[in-house]
């Protein structure tokens, strides 16, 4: 018998971290993500979770907290958003190249200024250098189900590193639909024990973790750190075909949305992915050869999968939700290189910064061939 | 039994820091490792912040630790520690292991990464009521960077961030007084501390690692390079600073707090600063009211915080150290 | 120092073993003088063992016995924390 409930994104997460029952939650409060933490919380005091929740005092000692306890045997998790993101971008750094699978749910949010509590992607693109693994999610479904592969991904011993499952925030988090949830002894097999190489509680097996490499040996670990994010593509493939044989549901490091035989297409990251889903059908209704690709996975960045999947593309619209300003919008510039050599026609348009809604009417156009560099914009000549 | 022979039996043949590390000729902060981790019974887990301690014996390939060790950024060993602690107590709780099996989580900071940058985290966890150890070796300034000023840094010091000039006596400021700030977190133990007095530390340590939560030491000791003195005059520039009264010797145990070190002779302040090329400007005669102002100062602290501790002077927590047949 | 490793051969995340790490010899900083005792003097009281940054005084028990020059930095502290004078420093 499934089990079906009607939950926000936030809420879904938060069901997927009782299941998981993490040793350690070390946290702190920021806006849209603290519907998670706040579920949670109440899961562990109603005894559904034996979790530890250390309510640090922000969110740069959260993610301290966290390579303390994740490098320390426990099974560690937390959350936050935008500001709490940026605060904490100097220890995320830290924690990927300590090698800590910490397993982190984030709430999309704009990075002030202006302060803006609303959706947009400049929290994650903030960090993309740092070396964590990025899943993006679509729906609330999505971000339960990409929250349950999480751990095992992180934990992978060809990986080892921290992973975000990204959701939009307010769109997602705070937005109720119908999420099927796992049994709670299914997600518990599915996740395991938690194991990692070098625990620093191993008294009889001492270690010196977090050294200090001048320049005759930090390069050569920043490799192997880069080898590992590679890695990371086989472990997801590996667990997301596991995850299918328990759940029914399958997940790729991108989506494939009606490309066949598409002559445009748009690429996306996040819930946009669903509003093109739905006017890609309302196209394709009225005969327009139109598709959409999603990516799951931004980092690692799945190049070749974007190359294979739009080479039958003749042209494709980057939406990207967070600006460069200066310079080519992030996911526009990364797919561009992806792209590189394709005889495909590429553009791209920055989109609902601060939480501004895409409506379908602007994707229409978009379809239709207005190249606006911001879509949806007051005042833009190029205004849609 | 000499507290040192304690410490050397309980080291067991395996010193917790050993040579080969890069600390000045002369540092005063392996002194303090030792005489912490070597008075400690059970296994350790060590969490460094940035600063000379972790750089200089953790240069990859090489370590000089021979027990756990952690170092992940500067301001932030506080709540590393923390997340430490709890994953012990969580994994302790889920497996029904133990508690006197626990590792002891000793946090080694500078005074850098206690009383500026480390200051928000060391707050938080001593808040959050971990049970943990937090020791701050204080040598009054970022020796690690070039000897520059920090909130521990006294009046009038001359550091490369607050150089005394034609203009300037050094540091315009106080410095902090961050043992009191660890009292007002209401946590079981606080003390303060100097290197040279091995056996008042060491008892000291016993205590915090003995008590129900979070315990700070603030342990002053010295840098030779950055307060500017022969580094084999160690002991008696720390000494100085201890018998000066510039840097008592205390405990507060839940709140109360008490003397554990009266000097027998009381130094001029001046006399201290002498020894040290930091306040070599304030030597200069056109100076000596600073320097009376540093003494008024001094005296007026020491007055206050024999008020605190309202005639608690503990006797047999020990004199700075034994003599040497004992 | 030991041959440069290529980064596949690196433990993960740098974490390293006491057992396993290079040492340095920091004996090498000196720059003339090395410590030296009158052996009848030494009272045993462990002064120079406790005060030494580098943990170069050698130790059989609780017994001095001598200097660990390999690691010795030449600070003189030794010299200077012997209650009964039986350290000096003396050209190497």
């Amino acid at each position: 018998m499934t089990d079906v409930r009607l939950l926000t994104g936030g809420e879904a997460v938060a069901h997927a971290m009782r299941q998981i029952d993490p040793d350690v939650v070390p946290v702190y409060p920021i806006t849209p993500q603290t519907p998670i933490i706040q579920t949670f919380a109440k899961f562990v005091a109603d005894g559904a979770a034996q979790t530890e929740i250390v309510n640090v005092e922000s969110e740069h000692s959260a993610m301290s907290a966290a390579i303390g306890a994740a490098l320390a045997g426990a099974r560690t998790m937390t959350a936050t958003s935008s500001q709490g993101l940026a605060l904490m971008a100097e220890i995320v750094y830290i924690a990927a190249s300590m090698r800590a699978p910490i397993v982190m749910a984030l709430g999309n949010r704009a990075l002030s200024g202006p302060i803006n509590i609303h959706c947009d992607h400049s929290d994650s693109m903030l960090i993309r250098d740092s070396g964590v693994i990025q899943l993006f999610a679509e729906s609330a479904q999505e971000a339960y189900d990409l929250t349950v592969i999480a751990p095992r991904l992180a934990e992978h011993p060809d990986v080892l590193l921290p992973v975000l499952v990204c959701q939009d925030g307010f769109t997602i988090t705070h937005s109720a639909e119908p999420v099927t949830l796992l049994p709670d002894a299914a997600v518990r097999h599915f996740v395991g024990d938690y194991s990692i190489p070098n625990d620093v509680l191993d008294v009889a097996r001492p270690t010196t973790q977090g050294p200090f490499a001048m320049p005759d040996y930090y390069y050569e670990f920043r490799r192997q750190q880069a080898a590992a994010i590679e890695a990371s593509a086989t472990a997801f493939g590996e667990l997301a075909s596991e995850f299918a044989q328990l759940s029914g549901r399958s997940y790729g490091e991108i989506e494939e949305y009606r490309l066949e035989g598409a002559s445009t297409a748009i690429v996306a990251l996040g819930s946009t992915a669903g509003t093109v889903k739905d006017v890609v059908d309302e196209l394709r209704e009225e005969g327009e050869s139109v598709g959409l690709l999603k990516l799951t996975s931004f980092r690692p960045f799945p190049a070749a999968a974007i190359a294979a999947a739009l080479s039958g593309v003749d042209f494709v619209v980057v939406l990207d939700r967070a600006d460069s300003p200066g310079a080519t919008p992030p996911l526009h510039a990364e797919v561009a290189a992806a792209l590189y050599g394709s005889s495909c026609e590429l553009s791209g348009a920055v989109y609902g910064l601060g939480g501004r809604d895409l409506h379908p009417t602007h994707i229409r156009a978009l379809f239709a061939g207005a190249a606006p560099s911001y879509v949806g914009l007051r005042g833009d000549p190029c205004r849609v | 039994m000499s507290r040192l022979k304690t410490l050397v039996r309980n080291q067991n043949g395996v010193p917790p820091l050993r040579g080969g590390h890069s600390l000045c000729q002369g540092c005063g902060v392996p002194m303090v490792v030792r005489t912490v981790l070597s008075t400690i019974r059970q296994p350790v887990v060590v969490v460094n912040a940035t600063g000379c301690l972790e750089v200089a014996t953790t240069r990859y390939p090489t370590t000089a630790w021979n027990v756990p060790w952690l170092h992940v950024a500067f301001e932030n060993a506080a709540a590393v520690a923390s997340g430490v602690e709890s994953a012990q107590r969580a994994l302790r709780r889920r497996h029904a292991l133990p508690a006197d099996e626990d590792v002891a989580v000793v946090v080694f900071a500078g005074d850098g990464g206690t009383y500026d940058i480390g200051l928000q985290a060391l707050s938080g966890a001593l808040e959050r009521g971990h049970r943990f150890l937090f020791v701050c070796y204080d040598n009054e300034a970022y020796m690690n960077t070039g000897v520059q000023r920090s909130g521990a840094t006294p009046f009038a010091a001359s550091t490369t961030t607050s150089p005394a000039g034609r203009q300037s006596w050094g540091k315009a400021q106080q410095r902090k007084d961050m043992t009191a700030i660890a009292v007002a977190h209401h946590v079981p133990y606080v003390a303060q501390a100097a290197a040279t007095h091995w056996h008042d530390l060491s008892v000291k340590v016993e205590r915090a690692v003995a008590a129900p939560g979070p315990a700070f030491l603030n342990v002053l000791t010295d840098c030779p390079v950055g307060w500017g003195h022969e580094p084999r005059l160690f002991a008696q520039v720390i000494d100085g600073a201890v018998d000066s009264l510039f840097w008592p010797l205390y405990e507060v145990v839940e709140g109360r707090y008490a003397l554990t070190y009266l000097p027998p002779a009381v130094l001029p302040v001046a006399e201290w600063l002498a020894l040290q090329g930091r306040f070599a400007h304030l030597l200069r005669p056109e100076n000596a009211t600073v320097v009376a102002g540093i003494q008024a100062q001094v005296e007026e602290d020491w007055l206050a915080l024999l008020e605190q501790c309202g005639g608690r002077i503990l006797a047999g927590s020990g004199q700075g150290r034994c003599p040497p047949e004992c | 120092m030991a041959e440069l490793r290529d980064w596949q051969y690196l433990p993960v995340a740098g974490a390293v073993r006491p057992e396993d790490a290079a040492r340095p010899l920091t004996g090498g900083w000196r720059t003339g003088e090395r410590p030296a005792v009158d052996l009848p003097k030494c009272v045993n009281c462990l002064l120079c063992w406790f005060y030494c940054p580098d943990s170069a005084i050698v130790l059989d028990g609780e017994t001095f016995t001598g200097f660990d020059l390999d690691y010795c930095k030449g600070c003189a502290i030794c010299a200077e924390v012997c209650p009964v004078g039986a350290i000096a420093m003396v050209p190497e």
